[in-house]
């Protein structure tokens, strides 16, 4: 039992370790700065994010975050700076634009072609039914 | 008739998502464009690691170059000096980032392994390369006349990925 709790120590304590030397002006910086790092895609390793990795450029860009949010700027300015240097990639929700409008949008066309299919069928089907043989 | 049309819908359907797939086959999934292609290089002011006097984005060189992303903690940096040095020596101009590195081994190394660069900058603290976007080292930017970045190769420099990056060098 006692070994469980310590594992759960060990690993509890490691996220928090990259950050500790991190201090806000506020809780709501801080709120901010873990929204954000939560919300921006590391470059270097695509299937995580700020928050979760330890690349080098994550923790750099950890830090990047955290100064420009102590320095007053807006959680959209953070974005923006993110996305000149490293593109809508970083961003898991990208925006809406023609080059994602399939992302977006794709699924509620497919979704409506299904609908639209299954009445064509279903009323046809009654047509033939209704009529005799 | 229109059952018969019905009955090749899947058929198609199949062609199509075979074609995409194909097309999608044997793609670098790890490449991603840089954010900055077709703009100029971001302005900075840098220490030179040769003269240790500060340069700033009006001293780049006019011509077309490449701009290198190293430094002597980087194990792919090693395998790719060699071959930068065969550049430098066939008159590609490379002007040298030494990305969140120290001087003392940057100078080392230089002296050790050869010198392939026209200048070195030093970016101790990876601001610039935040600015140009970098992920890690070795990375490297072509810029062309116009002072415009046109590419960007992640990894290392070989004689096998060089030709392709050649061709925007102009």
């Amino acid at each position: 039992m006692s070994l469980v709790f310590l594992l759960w120590a060990c690993f509890s304590v490691l996220p928090v370790a990259a950050e500790q030397h991190m201090t806000f002006r506020s809780e709501l910086h801080q709120t901010r700065y873990q929204s954000l790092v939560a919300e921006l895609r590391c470059p270097k390793c695509q299937n995580q994010n700020l928050a979760d990795s330890e690349s080098s450029i994550a923790l750099d860009l950890r830090q990047q975050v955290h100064f420009m949010i102590e320095e007053g700027k807006t959680d959209q300015e953070v974005v923006d700076y993110m996305v000149a240097r490293y593109g809508t990639f970083v961003l898991y929700r990208p925006p809406h634009s023609s080059a994602t409008f399939l992302l977006w949008y794709g699924p509620f066309i497919l979704l409506a072609i299904g609908l639209i299919t299954f009445f064509v069928v279903v009323i046809t089907n009654r047509k033939r039914k209704g009529q005799p043989r | 008739m229109m059952r018969r049309v019905v009955l090749f819908l899947p058929l198609v359907a199949f062609l199509a998502l075979g074609v995409m797939f194909y097309s999608q086959l044997g793609k670098d999934v790890n490449a991603m464009p840089s954010a900055l292609i077709g703009q100029k290089v971001p302005s900075f002011t840098l220490v030179s690691l040769e003269s240790d006097e500060l340069v700033t984005h009006d001293n780049l060189p006019n011509g077309p170059y490449l701009l290198n992303f190293w430094g002597t903690w980087c194990p792919a940096c090693h395998i790719e000096h060699p071959f930068l040095n065969i550049l430098a020596q066939s008159g590609i101009a490379i002007i040298g980032i030494d990305y969140k590195d120290q001087k003392i081994l940057a100078q080392q190394w230089l002296q050790e392994k050869g010198n392939p660069y026209q200048q070195v900058l030093m970016d101790e603290l990876g601001h610039f390369g935040l600015d140009m976007g970098v992920t890690g080292a070795p990375e490297t930017f072509v810029i062309d006349s116009q002072g415009s970045v046109v590419y960007r190769h992640q990894g290392a420099i070989n004689a096998q990925n060089w030709p392709i990056i050649r061709g925007y060098l102009r």
